[in-house]
């Protein structure tokens, strides 16, 4: 049976007079022991799903079920069996990095040493720093505390509300190790993410933007459906660049992705010597085109093109 | 139960790491009793006054030798004339001026018969009032000890025992009054205040996604607390009667019992404000107004309740610190027994009961 099943979830928030729908007929199911990515960008409704999923919140419509409880009937039951991380760092800023850990494992009826196992690796880190207060601790050290105390229970099922936000780029890449390494023990792992680039380190992952989800696949299969060319661009003058492809009739869209822009043709006959004949005619100087593959942003923005028309 | 044990551990941590928070807690009690006994009195003592002597006899220097005596009055200007007055006054430099009339000494041994003229600063009607009062006492006593000897054929001697509290010292009724403020605010606002700061700080969301029973949680919050206030309760019982010579009459037990029973009632109340706010700013500002002015208010310590309209009189019933302040002053002044105060304690009991059966149906066991 899946670690996490959910059907046809809808919520709605009331924002002063006007409703807002946080999601949207979500529907999906996480397999036992697979590690299943939500990327979307904010406000997609992900934080809304993780607190349906973990009890805090309940659905206006739709049913979810965690490990077989159901999240409403059954919540006490799921909060005995779930770890969850919010976004927001939610661990007691004056108490020590120890202190901390061992509190929550006491208020899960275990202790530090029983499941020392599992949080070793991770623990081993901020061991130094155990007798500092949790918030005097940075970015990235706080967010494997909270990993810590949010495994020092043994969940089977593990919620992690955007873990790498606001982290820096080494501690994001530690970070995944650990989700990878947490995996092989057989915990299922339900993470979120607003960075792209990280999507393509889960199992699966859902696409999500607007309360709806555009597409559940693995990574690699995602990016396999992008179907048209995609040709990167580059030039003297990026700024005007990027005006003249938008309005250019022939280019069907146009997004800055590093120091390029990625463009994607509305006919695939059209290919590298259109588009630079287009931009000489222009003006533009030291023009760079190459065809890339597609990646899993390329993927959410063609899609988000897609549902959008 | 070591699940409870550890949070109420944790919440210990919280309060003694907030140095500041820890600092107003149990200072608190001391500074209010300082001030309530020292600074804010409504006692008139020292008040200054002119003396305004046409006669300038033996009996006029053995009155006002008398009246500078007294510990109500300082003697600070001698006037001559009617016309200075005024200007004193105006200048706010006096509360009262005493005119002895001519022949003062004369018309008394001779005449059997004179008089006094006060002319006293009546802007504020209580200060005046009082002053009035304490100047014919003194005057009436010097006429007493000229006619000791004499027999005069009718005579009525009003003797006036004042109960419970014969120095009529303020302190007797502001302590009881200071230790229902202080428990109500440390319990009800830090309480609420500390319940409210868990869901700011997000730690609510974590601790709710956990095998601990919610309502467990708030209790533990509010155990500290509890035990603080009755730091408190010590410290000021302390201070009344090491300081303020204010004795505890009736039986210590009774007393902290009524006082623990209150530290509850005052808990339920901040229980009920945390669950109806999600900001440590709200709790506050609730707490404050809705706990602290009525407890001044209505308590009957600084206004008395019989002198209030009709519906005030009605609404100060809800106030929990009334029925706690008739308690304590009923056991500690008056030194009575549980006996006289049994249907004030179930009235506590009753709100008590009342207020954790709201908060504990007002718990959201999950976010919204």
């Amino acid at each position: 049976m899946a670690a996490v099943i959910v059907e046809n979830i809808s919520k709605k928030y009331q924002v002063e007079k006007t409703k807002v729908t946080a999601l949207n007929g979500i529907s999906f199911e996480v397999a036992k022991g697979e590690l299943f990515g939500i990327v979307g960008p904010d406000g997609a409704g992900k934080t809304s799903l993780f607190r349906i999923l973990t009890t805090l919140l309940l659905a206006d419509a739709g049913a979810a079920r965690v490990e077989g409880y159901d999240v409403v009937k059954d919540y006490k039951e799921i909060r005995k069996t779930v770890g969850y991380m919010p976004g927001k760092f939610s661990l007691y800023q004056d108490l020590s990095v120890e202190e901390n850990l061992d509190f929550f494992a006491t208020i899960f009826n275990t202790s530090i040493s029983e499941n020392y196992d599992l949080i070793k690796d991770i623990y081993q880190q901020i061991e130094p720093f155990k007798k500092r207060r949790a918030g005097k601790l940075s970015g990235g050290m706080k967010q494997k505390l909270a990993l810590c105390c949010a495994l020092i229970h043994k969940p089977s099922v593990l919620f992690l509300d955007e873990p790498t936000t606001g982290v820096d780029a080494v501690s994001r890449k530690e970070f995944w190790e650990m989700l990878q390494r947490l995996k092989l023990q057989g915990i299922s792992i339900l993470v979120s993410t607003p960075y792209m680039d990280e999507a393509s380190l889960c199992d699966r992952v859902a696409l999500m933007e607007n309360g709806k989800i555009l597409a559940i696949d693995k990574p690699s299969i995602i990016n396999s459906k992008f179907s048209k060319p995609l040709w990167a661009v580059q030039s003297n003058n990026m700024f005007a660049l990027l005006k003249s492809l938008k309005n250019w009739e022939a280019v069907s869209s146009c997004y800055s992705f590093g120091e390029f822009y990625h463009v994607v043709m509305k006919s695939e006959e059209k290919g590298s010597r259109e588009i630079e004949e287009f931009l000489m005619k222009n003006q533009f100087q030291e023009i760079v085109i190459k065809q890339i593959d597609a990646n899993i942003e390329d993927s959410f923005m063609a899609l988000m093109h897609t549902s959008n028309e | 139960m070591k699940q409870f044990f550890a949070f109420v551990k944790k919440e210990f941590y919280h309060i003694w790491r907030d140095k500041r928070t820890l600092f107003i807690l149990l200072g608190m009690p001391i500074t209010q009793i300082i001030i309530f006994g020292f600074a804010l009195t409504n006692e008139v003592k020292n008040s200054k006054m002119a003396i305004l002597d046409f006669s300038k006899d033996v009996s006029s220097h053995e009155l006002i030798q008398k009246i500078s005596s007294s510990k109500y009055f300082d003697v600070s200007n001698v006037l001559t004339r009617y016309d200075e007055v005024e200007p004193l006054f105006k200048k706010g430099k006096i509360k009262v001026v005493l005119v002895i009339p001519q022949q003062f000494s004369n018309e008394l041994l001779h005449a059997n018969q004179t008089k006094l003229q006060l002319i006293c600063d009546a802007s504020d009607p209580n200060v005046a009032n009082t002053i009035v009062n304490y100047a014919t006492a003194i005057i009436k006593d010097f006429q007493n000890t000229i006619v000791q000897d004499q027999k005069l054929p009718y005579r009525i001697e009003t003797e006036v025992r004042m109960m419970y509290n014969p120095e009529l010292k303020g302190a007797y009724s502001f302590v009881p009054g200071v230790m229902a403020l202080i428990l109500m605010l440390t319990c009800a606002m830090m309480t609420s205040i500390a319940i409210v700061k868990e869901k700011e700080m997000g730690t609510m969301e974590v601790i709710l996604v956990s095998p601990l029973k919610p309502f467990r949680v708030v209790l533990a919050k509010a155990v500290p607390y509890m035990l603080l206030s009755m730091v408190n309760v010590i410290t000021i019982l302390l201070l009344s009667v090491y300081v303020l010579d204010v004795p505890i009459s009736g039986n210590l037990s009774l007393l902290i019992s009524e006082s623990l029973l209150f530290t509850i009632t005052s808990l339920a109340l901040g229980l009920l404000i945390s669950s109806i706010t999600d900001s440590q700013q709200v709790a506050m500002l609730i707490s404050l107004m809705g706990l602290f002015l009525p407890t001044t208010v209505f308590s009957g310590y600084m206004f008395p309740i019989e002198n209030m309209p009709l519906p005030l009189q009605i609404m100060s019933n809800i106030v929990p610190a009334k029925w706690y302040y008739y308690i304590v002053k009923t056991i500690m002044i008056k030194g009575l027994g549980f006996t006289y105060v049994w249907k004030e304690t179930l009235i506590l009991i009753g709100m008590t009961v009342v207020l954790f059966a709201f908060s504990i149906k007002n718990f959201k066991t999950r976010l919204a």
